[in-house]
């Protein structure tokens, strides 16, 4: 396989001037060429002019498609307010309970909120750590006790049942809208082809984005984060129901039917349960997007629960409580996944008890039952177990701000080394340019006409050397990020960049993924989002950039020890389950805000299936390759680079495509802390409930996020080919 | 072996024909699968773009016969034994389960057939990974309705047959792939249906628990007399099981007979190498190679028409020159001779050394 590898290699040197892929980017470097040339006298070509904008006729009036789009909301609003009122009304009945009226009489029904804040504390711990004993043992059993004690004796109790009773609320209601969604694009063709790309939409539009257009419809208040995380968490739920109907073995379901199973025997008899680990699985990820998505639709306000006191304190740079109440979250977050994942991995074991009258079949619902009422008696008797005593509640917040400052006082030649490092070397030359930016002060020159020419011959010596190394593919990325660094992701002129674009497109996947590229962009152009998407490219970037550094790293080291991997395992599976939000709290403590403390925000968040899959890459690379190169003498290091590498590639791109996803999530995120771009509109645009201008932004970064995978995707699929893998 | 021919026909497996491909249909005029020149619509096919998986595909099986379908993977037995229980929807011919087509039958009567009539074993077991061994086996009593009580008297008493006592709290994982498949078999005859499918039982098993489940095998028929299509790649399982055997290829029926007409009469250079490293000593028997002509020899020291030439021929060590064979009921049918027995084997070496 080497010697063909390098046979296409060497053909593709040898007839590099008749290679139609490399005469369009020679042709695409003329282009590119004329146009920085020119930008200076033209400048529409690297700012997009206003009069090119999209504009719609509406009532004989041509109107620009934001404005377009807030007749269109306004409109919608005004005819099925009636409708949202009351869907929104049925929504909060069983967070907040309300009268009934049955046959004359009025019944006071609780919701699943006041239920939560009326039953006594101890008696919702004891449920929780039997729920978790059942799901794993008693090491999870315990973990749960302290996390709950921590919410208790820390004061936030209310607002853990708060956050609670949203969750569980959105949970039921994505996992039946996820398991409808499933079976209709499992059992029909025409249903999959409307759930496929639905999915797309949901997963890559940012959080934010969903908010908009649900607060402008239900109103301020909890029903928007109800609603909200019920679309953002039913995804996974749909995409692992899919799957896994669809992996269960021929042999199972011929087995079923010739056992004479009909159409429905063969779904819920043999289908469901068979794929019930895959969708299982689909359970857990879907609590953890709602929780994440119930925590971020605290930004709205109006319901006291524990995303609201996070965000709150973190406004008011009140450090130490905003780290005390995300502390919470995080171990709301590791209670809630490992509790449900624990259930997942046991499907196997579950099975209905036989003999044996109802309590001994159900012992854990008798303890569970027994639990509450004992406390429920107890808070009776002594008021403690009733309400925790303001006087026992330990905040050491004023401690932990000291700490803190502390911290950051000593160490504050370090950080802000890197982070003015960071800054002048990578992000800076990213976003507005070498061209601009270097000056004595900072790079120890000014971008003259001299400096210019050294930094062009650097970079295509670096380009021919990359050239004879590897491959003119190799060269041509070089070019491309020499041009990105010196005129920056706002410097460069947009035609050069689209062209690009398209053309890589077209090159991995084809004229539908270029036609696609383009149309997402040519969108961007005329609304008007291009300049922020650009910041927002350059912030994505060069996280992305790091994220693939490091963790490709640690995934290679990861996969090389076992101990290692072992070590990182449970980090990673703890960054992955983090609401977003929580990244923050860390990176404001030590750097304040600004795109650097972003960055690093982006970085913790998104690295994670950086690491993964290259770790998941290389240790799956196929055994007899491995076996083959050692017994021709290949060291470590050779196996490593020349082979298990090469092998995991397809893999590792994959890993690629999860973190520019990941990193998108985030970015919007990180614009609380004072980013500038698509997150920041975003985030502006639910402040101001501006329907426009939040469709434009969720929409391009949505649309930034599908170019990238549908790149991404065809790329590795080639790969995998090439490489002859087959799935 | 004469045993399957003077047996009444259970199922007739008609111009079976199963096309892959956009137009499948447009090569029948007719559903029943009958053409003019097999061959030609079978180049049709080929040149179309077209996969013919089974073309024009014609048996006989017996009541109580062992039918066994050989081929090499692609060779679409696979797909004729799903044709038959219209798992796979054939796209041509006719299907006759006792004097009824198949492929004519409603769903609904279809599934009562699969639930009453048809039991069928598959390569990797597919057992329901979600219930107990108990549980698997009642399945298909479950799914008719049948009451609990009814149905765990029923699989335990196939759980029984096939010797897995004990186990029957155990879920499918935590089994060896050898009792996995006695599950399988023993879910298979839970509704004791009259027809048997087998898609190669134990070809995902290793090769001595695979020689120890042809005898278990081979025993339940004996005591079961099931109408039997078994299918298979190994062409000497299909020698020491079969009443008949088909050998297909490419989707079409090479050769059908009994194990010692494979072996003795191949028809084409195609089946000749299978039969090449067949020991024939232990495949052919005395029945096929007795003459009934001529003098007829008390029965004292006769042997039965299924003995090998392996089992005979020690017996003319005795000095005898003929030996009366009889049949089932120990009737003397014919007798053999060391010139026979030597004419068999002789033919079979030179046929070996023409190639």
């Amino acid at each position: 396989m080497t010697v063909a590898i390098q046979e296409q290699d060497g053909l593709a040197l040898g007839s590099s001037r008749l290679s139609p892929q490399l005469l369009s980017w020679i042709a695409f470097g003329v282009f590119a060429l004329a146009c920085i040339l020119l930008k200076d006298e033209m400048a529409w070509l690297v700012t997009y002019p206003k009069e090119w904008f999209l504009k719609l006729p509406i009532d004989g009036q041509w109107v620009l498609l934001e404005k377009a789009l807030e007749g269109v909301m306004d409109w919608i609003t005004v005819t099925f307010k009636p409708f949202f009122r009351f869907v929104s009304e049925v929504l909060s009945w069983p967070l907040r309970g309300g009268d009934v009226h049955l046959f004359g009489a009025s019944f006071q029904v609780p919701g699943l909120e006041t239920i939560l804040h009326w039953l006594p504390w101890p008696a919702t711990m004891a449920i929780v750590v039997i729920l978790a004993y059942r799901a794993k043992d008693w090491v999870l059993a315990a973990f749960s006790l302290g996390g709950l004690t921590y919410m208790l004796v820390v004061g936030y109790w209310d607002e853990s049942m708060s956050t609670l009773a949203l969750v569980g609320i959105s949970v039921p209601v994505s996992l039946a809208i996820g398991l409808g969604m499933g079976l209709a694009g499992f059992q029909f063709r025409w249903a999959r082809r409307i759930v496929e790309p639905m999915l797309d939409v949901m997963q890559t539009v940012p959080t934010f984005a969903y908010l908009v257009p649900i607060l402008i419809l239900f109103g301020v208040g909890p029903v928007v984060g109800i609603v909200a995380s019920a679309i953002y968490a039913s995804p996974p739920m749909v995409r692992n129901v899919m799957l896994g109907l669809r992996r269960v073995s021929d042999d199972v379901i011929e087995s079923g039917q010739m056992s004479g199973c009909n159409r429905f025997q063969l779904l819920f008899q043999v289908r469901i349960p068979a794929a019930l680990p895959t969708i299982m699985v689909g359970v857990n990820q879907t609590i953890m997007a709602a929780l994440s998505m119930v925590i971020i639709a605290a930004i709205i306000g109006g319901f006291a629960d524990i995303g609201w006191e996070v965000l709150s304190t973190m406004r008011k740079a009140q450090t130490g409580q905003s780290l005390l109440a995300g502390l919470v979250i995080v171990v709301m977050a590791m209670m809630m996944d490992r509790i449900s994942r624990g259930f997942a991995e046991r499907t196997g074991d579950i099975h209905i008890a036989t003999g044996g009258n109802f309590l001994q079949r159900h012992p854990y619902l008798w303890a569970a039952i027994a639990a509450t009422g004992i406390g429920i008696v107890l808070s009776h008797l002594l008021p403690f177990f009733k309400d925790y005593p303001d006087t026992l509640v330990l905040y050491p917040a004023e401690p932990l701000n000291d700490a803190v400052s502390w911290f950051t006082r000593e160490a504050f030649f370090i950080t802000d080394a890197i982070k003015t490092w960071t800054l002048y070397f990578f992000m800076l030359p990213m976003k507005a340019g070498l061209e601009r930016i270097a000056r004595p002060d900072s790079w120890g020159f000014s971008m003259d006409q001299t400096a210019a020419a050294i930094y062009w011959a650097i970079v295509l010596g670096l380009a021919a050397g990359l050239v004879r190394l590897f491959n003119w593919r190799a060269g041509v990325v070089v070019g491309l990020l020499g041009v990105l660094y010196f005129f920056g992701s706002t410097g460069t002129p947009w035609p050069a960049f689209v062209a690009a674009v398209t053309l890589i497109a077209y090159q991995v996947g084809g004229w539908r993924t270029a036609l696609f590229a383009f149309l997402g962009m040519a969108f961007m152009l005329s609304t008007g989002a291009w300049p922020r998407a650009m910041l927002s490219f350059y912030l994505t970037a060069t996280s992305v950039l790091f994220c693939f550094a490091i963790g490709g790293a640690l995934g290679i080291w990861a996969a090389q020890s076992d101990r290692v991997s072992a070590v990182m395992r449970p980090i990673n599976d703890t960054l992955q389950t983090m609401p977003l939000f929580v990244f923050l709290i860390p990176v404001i403590m030590v750097f304040l805000v600004g795109d650097f403390s972003a960055l690093l925000a982006i970085i913790m968040y998104a690295i994670v299936p950086a690491i993964r899959y290259t770790e998941y890459g290389l240790r799956n690379v196929d055994p007899v390759a491995v076996e083959a190169a050692r017994m021709m003498g290949c060291t470590e290091r050779q196996v490593l680079w020349r082979v298990k590498l090469p092998l995991a590639i397809p893999e590792i791109m994959l890993g690629l495509n999860q973190v520019i996803m990941f990193a998108l999530a985030m970015l919007v995120i990180a614009a609380l802390v004072g980013t500038k771009g698509l997150g920041q509109w975003v985030y502006d645009s639910l402040t101001n409930a501006r329907f426009g201008q939040g469709f434009i932004a969720g929409g391009s970064m949505a649309l930034i996020a599908m170019i990238a995978d549908r790149i991404i995707q065809a790329w590795a699929a080639q790969k995998k080919r090439d490489l002859g893998i087959v799935d | 072996m004469a045993s399957g021919l003077d047996r009444a026909t259970k199922l007739t497996c008609k111009n079976v024909w199963k096309v892959y491909g956009p137009q499948a249909d447009s090569f029948f005029t007719d559903g029943n699968g009958q053409v003019d020149d097999p061959d030609r619509i079978v180049a049709q096919v080929r040149e179309s773009g077209h996969i013919g998986a089974a073309c024009d595909v014609s048996f006989d099986v017996h009541e109580g016969e062992i039918f066994i379908i050989m081929g090499l993977s692609g060779s679409g037995k696979s797909t004729i034994v799903r044709c038959l229980s219209r798992l796979v929807e054939p796209t041509a011919g006719e299907v006759i389960l006792d004097g009824e087509n198949l492929l004519k039958v409603s769903k609904e009567k279809l599934i009562d057939i699969r639930r009453h009539k048809m039991g069928m074993v598959f390569q990797n077991f597919g057992l329901l990974p979600h219930l107990s061994v108990l549980e698997n086996v009642a399945f298909p009593l479950q799914v008719q309705g049948i009451d609990r009580a009814e149905r765990v008297r029923r699989a335990m008493e196939m759980i029984e047959l096939v010797g897995l006592n004990g186990r029957e709290t155990s879920y499918p994982r935590q089994l060896s792939g050898g009792q996995q498949q006695r599950v399988g078999i023993a879910r298979s005859l839970a509704v004791e249906p009259e027809l048997w499918f087998l898609d190669e039982p134990f070809s995902a098993l290793d090769p001595l628990i695979r020689r120890q489940m042809q005898d278990e095998f081979l025993r339940l028929q004996k005591m079961l007399h099931k109408t039997i299509v078994f299918i298979t790649h190994d062409f000497l399982e299909a020698l020491r099981l079969a009443d008949r055997i088909a050998i297909m290829k490419d989707g079409r029926v090479v050769q059908i007979g009994t194990p010692a007409e494979v072996v003795m009469k191949p028809a084409d250079a195609y089946v000749e190498e299978f039969t090449q490293d067949v020991p024939r000593v232990k495949v052919i028997t005395a029945g096929d190679i007795m003459s009934s002509a001529g003098r007829p020899l008390e029965g004292a020291k006769a042997v039965s028409t299924q003995t090998t030439l392996e089992q005979l021929m020690p017996r003319f060590g005795e000095g005898l020159d003929a030996i009366a064979v009889t049949n089932e009921s120990g009737t003397v049918v014919g007798h053999v001779t060391p010139q026979a027995v030597l004419s068999a084997l002789a033919s079979a070496h030179e046929e070996g050394s023409a190639l």
